[in-house]
């Protein structure tokens, strides 16, 4: 083969193709996601906005290989995902949860180093980095358990942003930390984001968060799940958390997602005409 | 801690067992009853007893056999209760059975396990893995079930190795409940090390015990249940070590959700 797979633009990294997942219950099945598909480019910054239940959670699962997909496929760089793929991180919505609490704060930033077979001194590194990206240097040698729900959130982060994964994959990461807390961590994953080169996938029930943070919004319908519209983020790169959201152009946006989800909430589809 | 807290600690911790043995004591005084010498006749009788060759003849043997059978209960517990813990079918397919074996009362082994073990070493060590090894397997099916499907995730998706993963998450995540049945299954021991003496042995100190029963010296007799009673003890506490030790991260998770 040639020739450049015919409708992708050949240029994404992350393709997600028709995924349709079914969970398989006693008795009772449940169609959480109905046919999806999106590319992600290399190096993008993509958010995905849907209603409570809208299997936001079960794609970004189907994408991290943590699932299989009853139909359709994800393609990570070329390769079909079977299982969980390696460089790819996922910070999970029950973050607390994901934390190893028999281990300290460092020690969790570190195992998938050690799972990786990366030194020990550029490990030692790795981990310092990322601890004081996020305001943690302090906190290394405590338990998740001592800490706040925003500062366990932060050792997620650090230890997703510590594993140097091509993707990053997001899930409602801010929903439980409070305003303050999460401008600065959204402003600390765009920072990221840029420094690293990162291709991200950020999953939030936040439409001022979506806007704000990502190039590309991607709207879902509710369940069963299929993508609602794409809406491009043309803001400038350069965010910031008073002048970006007082843009007029951040509020067209916002608007127009907004719109959008509430046309997901009461059950509107593509290609089905009006709200 | 200050002087003054280690000695109300020390006090609160041996008020009552000093209250039972003054009572033991002053009921006893003066007891001509042939089955209840007085406690000064038994505690005379201690040191003869058990520091004139029976220590290493009776006691050793016998504590020596409780920790083989014990660590050998420990380890099939484990390592069964791990596999059947993260298979699904397998649980499905062994659970009915486990509890059925669960709920025989180890001692109606003994004969059995004679018939087929002898009555050597092998089938003392043998009764006590018979007892120990059911609450610590079915408390380690326990907790590698209730380990929470996150971190599973988590492991899964940062690639961790199948043995890391057995290390880092299997077992650190079922230790507590882990420690929970290797807990009973302590007190079990020691009452299967007894046991299995009774019926037939040339040593230990349940074998010891029956001995002096036998031959009507009451007072020796009380003097080796009182030593079973301190082995209990001491076995306990180092348990307790073992345990505070590797379950600190615990205490404090729980003590963190107390407060939020
Ligand atoms: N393990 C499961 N078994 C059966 N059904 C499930 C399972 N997980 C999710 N579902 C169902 O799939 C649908 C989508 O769930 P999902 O968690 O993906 O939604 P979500 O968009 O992440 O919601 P939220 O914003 O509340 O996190 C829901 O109807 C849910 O009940
Ligand atoms: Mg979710």
């Amino acid at each position: 083969m040639t020739a450049a797979p015919a409708g992708t633009a050949g240029t994404a990294l992350l393709d997600v193709r028709h995924v349709r997942k079914v969970y398989e219950g006693a008795g009772r099945s449940v169609e959480a996601v109905r046919d999806l598909t999106f590319g992600v480019a290399a190096g993008e910054f993509a958010c995905i906005v849907g209603p409570s239940g809208a299997g936001k959670t079960t794609l970004l699962k189907c994408v991290a290989g943590l699932l299989g997909c009853t139909g359709g496929e994800v393609v990570l760089e070329g390769a079909r995902v079977t299982g969980p793929p390696p460089g790819m991180a996922v910070v999970f919505q029950e973050y607390g949860r994901s934390l190893f609490p028999w281990m300290t704060v460092r020690q969790n930033v570190e195992l998938p180093l050690k799972e990786r077979r990366v030194p020990k001194a550029r490990r030692r590194e790795l981990v310092d980095e990322a601890l004081d990206a996020v305001g943690l240097g302090e906190a290394r040698h405590a338990h998740p358990w001592q800490l706040s729900g925003g500062m366990q959130q932060r050792v997620a982060i650090a230890r997703a942003v510590a594993y140097e994964p091509h993707v990053l994959l997001m899930d409602e990461p801010f929903a439980a930390v409070d305003a303050q807390t999460r401008a600065d961590l959204e402003d600390l994953v765009r920072d990221l984001w840029k420094r690293l080169g990162v291709t991200v996938l950020f999953v939030t029930h936040d439409i001022d968060e979506s806007v704000y943070l990502g190039q590309r919004v991607i709207v879902l319908s509710n369940s069963p799940t299929v993508v609602l519209e794409e809406v491009a983020v043309d803001l400038p790169a350069e965010r910031d958390q008073l002048a970006t959201r007082s843009d007029p152009r951040f509020a067209e946006l916002r608007a127009r997602v907004y719109k959008l989800v509430q046309q997901a909430k009461s059950g509107h589809r593509p290609g089905t005409g009006d709200a | 801690m200050s002087a003054l807290g280690l000695l109300r600690r020390a006090a609160l911790l041996l008020a009552v067992p000093a209250l039972l043995v003054a009572a033991w004591w002053l009921l006893t005084a003066g007891s001509t009853d042939f089955f209840w010498p007085p406690l000064s006749q038994i505690l005379g009788a201690f040191d003869d007893t058990w520091f004139h060759g029976r220590f290493t003849r009776d006691v050793l043997p016998s504590v020596g056999r409780l920790l083989a059978g014990y660590l050998l209960a420990l380890v099939i517990g484990v390592g069964l209760g791990t596999a059947i813990g993260s298979v699904r079918t397998l649980r499905a397919l062994l659970e009915p059975v486990l509890e059925f074996f669960r709920a025989i009362p180890p001692p109606v082994l003994v004969p059995i396990l004679m018939l087929f073990a002898g009555i050597g070493t092998g089938m003392k060590i043998l009764v006590i893995v018979s007892g120990c090894v059911w609450p610590v397997l079915l408390n380690t099916v326990e907790g590698v079930r209730a380990l929470d499907e996150v971190l599973g995730d988590t492991a899964r998706c940062y690639r961790m190795r199948p043995h890391s993963r057995y290390v880092h998450l299997v077992l650190r995540g079922a230790s507590p409940q882990i420690a929970a049945g290797a807990r009973q299954a302590l007190s079990i021991g020691i009452i299967l090390m007894v046991i299995s003496e009774m019926f037939a042995a040339g040593d230990g100190v349940g074998f010891t015990i029956v001995q002096f029963q036998r031959g009507f010296a009451i007072p020796q007799m009380w003097t080796g249940i009182i030593l079973l009673g301190l082995i209990g003890v001491v076995l306990s506490l180092l348990f307790q070590l073992v345990e505070s030790w590797a379950l600190r991260w615990y205490t404090g998770l729980r003590g963190s959700e107390r407060e939020g």
